[in-house]
């Protein structure tokens, strides 16, 4: 494998045409038929989940550089570049891009009738955009995918959406939009401010994070850069737009929104927050602050989700609860649970995106949300009840499926520097079962007492095609983890290093990783 | 020269050491042990999936799918072909056991053989890898439960045989074992918590296997959650043991504990406790055991491998297997036996007066799980892990007994078309005439709980006594004092609510109905067959470990047994460490200062009286509440259930559980719901309205919905990235 790669030299080109393709793509879906759009779609995505594949295989573990790196001057005189590259954190993200691109497509072939050319061409844009938010190594880059990715869903929720579509649409963007705007701010400052110091203007990430700041100036942008990356994630207590966002969402937007939309707020956590501004980053009131605002997520959205009657409400709740673990292991500022934190985003992704589109499964053959309305259903559509099970409790973080390694490695990450609040995070395991078990009992257990129900059929041969690679990498993540672990790893320190190196005297305690990193890095 | 020697020397000592250890015990295929329960899952998962659509397709035509007249008039596939593979990989898994097992005899047991298969996590600091772990711990285990559990599949063939979800039956018991043998085989705490929560999960799906009924999937949804907040406490104490140790490999936590952890410091008595709060969970007892009875909903079979003989014991076993840190802990310790001796007393005066079958065996379980819990608290590793072996035999031959009186007992009413129920006893009566070997079966099991000489039980629940009364030394003598007395006062109530139940199934006048009665049978040879050899367990299956004080007496036949103690001097080599840091400790204390013991235990009880004295007066107290019960029985006048009067007084009060679901429900579940139903219509919205600028939000969706209004929403949305771009574009060139 490796030598074929090798072969066809799989280098920075790859990267260029995952980002440009989709593109491509959109282009096609226009020009061929309303009919044949969602084909075009899914065969452009499919493609280009297979070209993706590669980068696994040619990917170096153990490397903290950027791979498959390129840089060509954009604007000169501003020092722009079009720079794009790999590391371990981006690479399993733009993975968890390509994957779920073209089982969202496939899924919504069904309950996407009208505008169809529109619809798949806005999918593949957004593809355009998160791809190249995962892969830029240039801030404004960045920022202009960052940006991008804003259109293409504030539409499909805006046009394909629910009834309150408008109203969710609108909300979806404004919230973001205003968060955007802060940044942009702050990143022109840290612009400003990195040419001063440097001599030279530049928006490459390496060249940023030398900026010389003051404490007081990395708190002033880290809050801008943290407001809009915490909208994104969304953090308690700015997530109030996530639910409406996610019912009001035809289910490939719910889809996308959850697997990789939200997971661009929590790579900003990492990617900029931390080693840029490592000083503010380990502030301890900075630190105590996203930490219980995460552990305030992980249990008030799961009593909230309890309580939903709305299917798609409770699990668009449930994501918020997710993402608080996320929260807490990457201010934690451990090994553990920065690690942690990374594999919930990608476990995340494939279970809440297996939920979504579970649950538009339901709604396209009982059109209606409300739990209360279905009821044994594991009798009508027994595969579709085990697929719904064995996704609900990868959700819920049974070991052995994705859930696992990283709720308990955030978890873990957290109770060694912050016990106390590491306590009250792990009830969230409690509570998970609280939320999630009740639905699947309401849905799909109990009697099957009416005619609507009995009716409802089981899943078809292109849903099984959507739900099987997800729940297989439900299983597999579960499984063999450590795949992702070692090629995250090297990211993970170099983050950490980072932070440790700003470290005011008397260092802080940032827990016991950094302490024998000569050790591990020989080993 | 002289050094070189010393080099050469120091490392061929080490490879020796490591190739002796290999050649003394080398393991026989154990990775096929996990494996066989996992294929057998496989396929009979993929049975079940192909006979669901089918039987889906009925439903939906407002049909039942029968699987007993599928083309050609027999069977489908998917209704013979779970028989024999469900047991098939047991018994395959169980050979490999007892080949193991074999293979172990003889060899130096001292360290515990571990196999590598693949790194499951390596964050960086943390390293767990998939690692199974054979060692005479995980090895009685290991034959526990691959044994029993080819019986209990074997019985299942018969018991379920008729059910439409057939396939899917097998497919949860395979599973079941799956996860339960890597429980007992992981060599590190995250991967015995995959088998932990995995056998959660399949009693989860098995109690509710009846999904479509209501109560049945409520309780199996009350028995993952409550198993949760046990799963907490777990969880927390991995996370302080990684601090301590910044491993979570037994062999590397049970070497360092001593240098690691301070004797009875704060935080060996954090992890203990954390952990006996996961033990609770699993192993039903206060304050979890709520969801034991409940899960009674599930095939009587299930009640017997999961929540009997195996999984609910996996609380017992991590005590067992981190003993060190539960030895150093006396305050954990202590914790662990005042559960367990209250447990076994609260559980034992519930089943007094059930009428349920099912709900006795069910409390006798929680109770017996108590006595375990008492064992391993008082330090007695190795009789905590025998009444868990002998319990298995004569609680699963219960438990299988009692499902072949239900199976006969709804056969009855079937085919009558009567809806009695065929789990109250008081519906039964006089059973033993048309289920003769069930009955007797049934009755050596009986005594064997009761504590009769010279059955399994007496041996085994008579030395968690007799340590516990042993125990009574240091600054928790009155303690111990007072578990001895609550173990032997439960020990005779276990001795009249089983008799109880024996004489109101199976002796007086039956109560079945006049028309029913002639149609209740003995069980099939599939069911009684299993029945038999746990009935033989029942009866022999304690002489493995007699003491020898009891094996020289008349109680032992004058040491006719040729071995004594063999289960002690087997696990020796997992318990000797705890065993000696309890024993040293007392004896810094000074408290065992001119008293006789025996590895810190007393020779004498709290009372005075030795061993055989002890053990003399409990089979003999035990044999009167028997007899006595069993005399007085016959006078009792029993109606049948739709005739019986309801209960008032204590007795309500017991038959009633002590309401404590009632009070958990009151106190835990009803605030959280009202809670949660606050959070959201309060707070959140709340939130809503302030975070999004005092309702800002909304107007700015009122000011953009008039755009939408007049179609100009394009407009609006790509001011901002579109106008970055253009921007851009131009200053480009």
């Amino acid at each position: 494998m490796t030598a074929l790669l090798n072969a066809v030299a799989y280098d920075a080109w790859v990267l260029h045409a995952l980002v440009w393709l989709p593109l491509v793509g959109m282009a096609w879906v226009l020009a061929s038929s309303e009919e044949q759009a969602k084909h075009v779609a899914f065969r452009v995505s499919t493609a280009l989940f297979v070209l993706s594949l590669g980068l696994w295989s040619a990917f170096e573990p153990g490397s903290a550089e950027l791979q498959f790196a390129s840089s060509t001057p954009w604007i000169d005189a501003w020092g722009i570049d079009y720079a794009l590259g790999l590391d371990g954190l981006s690479l399993v993200l733009v993975l968890l891009t390509t994957f779920t691109m073209p089982l969202a497509i496939l899924g919504s072939f069904r309950y996407i009738e009208t505008k169809q050319k529109g619809f798949y061409a806005l999918m593949l844009l957004l593809q355009t955009g998160v791809v190249g938010v995962f892969a830029a190594s240039d801030l404004f880059l960045f920022y202009v995918f960052f940006e991008l990715t804003l259109v293409p869903m504030y539409f499909i929720v805006g046009i394909w959406g629910g009834e309150r579509r408008v109203y969710a649409a609108v909300k979806f963007f404004l919230y973001t939009a205003f968060g955007s705007l802060l940044m942009l701010v702050a990143i022109l400052y840290l612009y400003v401010q990195t040419r001063g110091d440097l001599g030279y203007a530049s928006f490459a990430f390496a060249d940023l994070a030398q900026a010389n700041l003051s404490l007081n100036e990395q708190l002033w942008l880290f809050s801008a850069f943290a407001l809009a990356f915490a909208i994104k994630v969304p953090v308690f207590p700015l997530h109030t737009w996530l639910p409406d966002a996610h019912v009001q969402a035809p289910t490939p937007g719910s889809v996308v929104l959850a697997a990789v939309l939200l997971k661009m707020g929590t790579y900003g956590f990492v990617r900029f927050l931390l080693p840029f501004f490592p000083e503010a980053a380990q502030h301890p009131t900075v630190v105590t602050v996203m930490i219980v605002l995460g552990v305030i997520g992980i249990v008030y959205a799961a009593w909230v989700a309890a309580v939903q009657p709305d299917a798609k409400k409770l699990v668009a709740y449930t994501s918020v609860a997710h993402m608080g673990f996320v929260v807490v292991g990457v201010f934690a500022l451990t090994v553990n649970g920065l690690q942690g934190a990374i594999m919930v985003m990608i476990a995340h992704g494939v279970s809440t995106g297996a939920l979504f589109l579970l649950l538009g499964m339901l709604y396209e053959r009982r059109h209606t949300r409300e739990i209360a309305d279905f009821g044994g259903l594991g009798r009508a559509a027994p595969w579709l009840a085990t697929a719904f099970v064995i996704t609900a409790l990868a959700s819920i973080g049974l070991p052995g499926t994705s859930g696992f390694p990283g709720e308990f490695l955030a978890l873990l990450g957290l109770f060694e520097t912050h016990p106390v609040l590491g306590v009250i995070a792990a009830t969230g395991v409690i509570f998970a079962a609280y939320y999630m078990l009740p639905m699947v009992q309401r849905i799909f257990f109990n009697a099957l007492d009416r005619d609507e129900n009995r009716e409802v059929e089981d899943l078809s041969g292109r849903e099984i095609a959507v739900l099987a690679p997800l729940v297989a990498a439900m299983i597999v993540l579960g499984v063999f983890p450590n795949a992702v672990f070692e090629r995250t790893e090297p990211t993970v320190r170099a983050v950490l290093e980072r932070v440790e190196a700003a470290a005011p005297a008397p260092a802080v305690e940032i827990g016991m990783d950094t302490t024998d990193t000569d050790e591990e890095g020989g080993r | 020269m002289a050094s070189a020697v010393v080099l050469l020397a120091q490392g061929g000592q080490e490879v020796v050491e490591g190739s002796a250890a290999h050649a003394s015990f080398d393991p026989l295929l154990p990775g096929l042990i996990v494996l066989l329960p996992l294929i057998g899952f496989l396929v009979n998962g993929a049975l079940a999936l192909s006979h669901a659509k089918k039987s889906a397709d009925a439903v939906r035509v407002g049909e039942e799918y029968d699987p007993h007249t599928g083309s050609g008039g027999g069977r489908d596939l998917t209704h013979t072909l779970p028989s024999w593979i469900g047991p098939g990989v047991m018994l395959g898994a169980f050979i490999l056991v007892l080949a193991n097992f074999a293979r172990m005899f003889g060899a130096d047991l001292h360290d515990p053989v571990v196999l590598e298969y693949w790194t499951w996590m390596a964050t960086g600091t943390l390293e767990v890898s998939v690692s199974l772990q054979l060692d005479p711990l995980s090895m009685i285990m290991m034959l526990v439960i691959t044994g029993v559990g080819f019986l209990i599949h074997v019985f299942s063939v018969g018991y379920m045989k008729d059910d439409v979800g057939y396939p899917r039956y097998f497919a949860y018991l395979n599973l079941f074992v799956f996860f339960m043998l890597v429980l007992v085989m992981g060599a590190n705490l995250p991967l015995l918590f995959v088998g932990w929560e995995g056998v959660g999960l399949c009693s989860y799906l098995l109690i509710g296997f009846w999904f479509g009924d209501r109560e049945k999937s409520d309780a199996g949804k009350k028995a993952f959650i409550v198993n949760r907040i046990g799963d907490f406490g777990f969880l927390i104490a991995m996370f302080l043991l990684f601090t301590v140790f910044g491993t979570l490999d037994f062999v590397a936590i049970n070497a360092g504990a001593e240098a690691s952890l301070v004797y009875g410091g704060a935080m060996v008595t954090a992890i203990t406790l954390f952990m006996l709060l996961g033990a609770s969970g699993k192993s039903a007892q206060i304050p979890l055991y709520v969801w034991l009875p409940d899960a009674m909903a599930g095939p009587t079979p299930v009640s017997a491998l999961i929540h009997a003989a195996t999984m609910v014991t996996a609380g017992v076993y991590l005590v067992a297997r981190t003993s060190v840190l539960f030895a150093l802990s006396p305050v954990g310790s202590v914790t662990v036996a005042g559960i367990g001796a209250a447990t076994a007393l609260f559980a034992a005066t519930i089943a007094l007066v059930q009428t349920d079958i099912k709900k006795v065996l069910a409390y006798s379980t929680v109770s017996q799980l108590g006595y375990m819990f008492l064992g391993v608290g008082v330090g007695a590793y190795a009789a905590g892990v025998f009444h868990l072996m002998t319990h298995a035999f004569f609680k699963a031959l219960l438990f299988l007994g009692s499902g072949a009186v239900i199976h006969s007992m709804h056969h009855a009413y079937h085919a009558t078309h009567s809806h009695e129920d065929a789990q109250d006893m008081r519906n039964m009566g006089g059973l033993r005439r048309y289920m003769p070997w069930t009955a007797l079966f049934m009755w050596i099991a009986t005594l064997a709980i009761a504590g009769i000489w010279p059955f399994a039980g007496f041996f085994s629940k008579d030395e968690i006594i007799w340590y516990a009364g042993a125990s009574a030394v240091g600054p928790f003598a009155p303690l111990y004092t007072v578990f001895w007395v609550v173990a032997l006062a439960a020990a005779m109530l276990t001795a009249f609510y089983m008799t109880r139940m024996m004489v109101m199934t199976f002796h007086g006048a039956n109560r079945t109905g006049e028309e029913e009665r002639g149609h209740l049978h003995e069980a099939p040879l599939t069911m009684t067959v299993p029945l038999s050899i746990l009935a033989f367990l029942s009866i022999f299956g304690g002489w493995i470990n007699v003491p020898e004080k009891i094996r020289t007496s008349f109680l032992g036949g004058g040491g006719a047994l040729p071995m004594s103690e063999w289960l002690h001097d087997w696990l020796d080599p997992v318990v000797h460490a705890a065993v000696v840091v309890r024993e040293e400790a007392l004896v810094a204390a000074g408290a065992l200062a001119g008293q006789e013991h025996h590895y810190g235990f007393l020779e004498h009880a709290p009372v005075g009286g030795g061993e055989l004295t002890w053990a003399l007066i409990s089979t003999l107290l035990a044999a009167a509440v028997v007899a006595g019960t069993f005399i007085l029985g016959a006078r009792w006048a029993i109606r049948p259930a739709k005739e019986s009067a309801p209960l008032a007084g204590v007795k309500k009060l017991l038959y009633d559980k002590w309401y404590v679901d009632e009070f958990y429900d009151a106190v835990v579940v009803k605030p959280i719901l009202g809670t949660s139903r606050f959070l959201w219509r309060w707070i959140d919205r709340g939130i809503d309205f302030v975070v999004g600028g005092v309702g800002g939000v909304t107007k700015g969706v009122g000011w953009v919905g008039s755009l939408v209004q007049t179609g100009s929403v394009n407009v609006y949305a790509f001011v901002l990235t579109a106008g970055v771009l253009v921007i851009l574009w131009f200053t480009r060139f």
